[in-house]
């Protein structure tokens, strides 16, 4: 475990661990709400990174890592106002939110 | 890496495995929550407070907030009969699990030729909200216009069709 001891590998290895699962959530789950909630762990993972690069890399006075994040959080909200309301909507229309049952594009 | 961390990764990582693997959809919510708290957490761990505090108010107040009440609305809080799974989902764990391992892989691979920089920035708010009408002031006004037209499209898709409740 020698190459565990740099903190920047530890923060790198948990966003992709956490990646991984959001993955694993958005490809396995059938409800439309869980994949959103993937993709939200898989976005969250990236500023993690983003953040843990900021700390380490150099010249953090520049904050540039620090805004990627903080503008992919505000992305990451509008993403998520957006797909929930959409799945409201998916749900008005066919009364299901299981994306198996989910098969035409017509209203 | 000390035994703050080590505690906090697995908080981020229990609630995230939580919020996949559990059946309920509102106990994925609360697992959610908790992924997000964890990684507010980490984000301060790293010395990033304006970011921790913006995952608190964004992602704990906000998002989960909006997953609960989409859950509620669409009646998810009954259990599905054929299982939460997909059909496919040996595929999706696979590929998942190819992914962390490439991505694991090339974390190690790399670690010597990163730099470390072990000292704590002196960054403080100021600065931030400097940067942001500043250099970055582009990027702000573009998620501006970002916000209000998702809002509005959001309002718009969730709302009722020609404005009328059915």
């Amino acid at each position: 475990m020698t190459g565990m001891t740099t903190p920047l590998a530890g923060y790198l290895l948990v966003a992709a661990l956490l990646f991984a699962i959001g993955l694993a959530g958005a490809l396995v789950r059938r409800n439309a709400i869980l994949v959103l909630i993937g993709i939200e762990l898989m976005l969250n993972a990236a500023n993690l990174n983003l953040i843990a690069f900021w700390r380490y890399g150099p010249r953090p006075e520049l904050l540039t890592g620090m805004m990627f994040a903080i503008f992919s959080i505000a992305v990451a909200a509008a993403e998520a106002a957006v797909g929930l309301g959409l799945v409201i909507a998916i749900h008005r229309h066919t009364n299901t939110t299981e994306l198996d049952k989910i098969n035409r594009l017509k209203g | 890496m000390n035994a703050v961390f080590y505690l906090l990764a697995v908080l981020t990582i229990g609630g995230g495995l939580a919020a996949v693997l559990l059946k309920h959809l509102v106990h994925c919510a609360l697992a959610t929550t908790v992924a997000f708290s964890g990684l507010a957490l980490l984000y301060l761990q790293l010395d990033a407070q304006f970011a921790g505090f913006a995952q608190i108010l964004v992602y704990i107040g906000a998002v989960a907030i909006l997953i609960v009440f989409a859950i509620l609305l669409t009646r998810g809080s009954d259990l599905p009969q054929d299982g939460v799974f997909s059909r496919s989902w040996s595929v999706g764990f696979v590929i998942a699990a190819g992914v962390f391992a490439v991505l694991a892989w090339a974390v190690m691979q790399s670690v010597r030729a990163v730099p470390q920089q072990t000292a704590v920035p002196a960054v403080t708010v100021h600065d931030i909200g400097n940067a942001l009408v500043g250099r970055y002031v582009l990027p702000l006004e573009i998620v501006a216009l970002l916000l209000t037209a998702a809002t509005i499209g959001a309002v718009i898709v969730a709302m009722h069709e020609n404005g009328r409740p059915k």
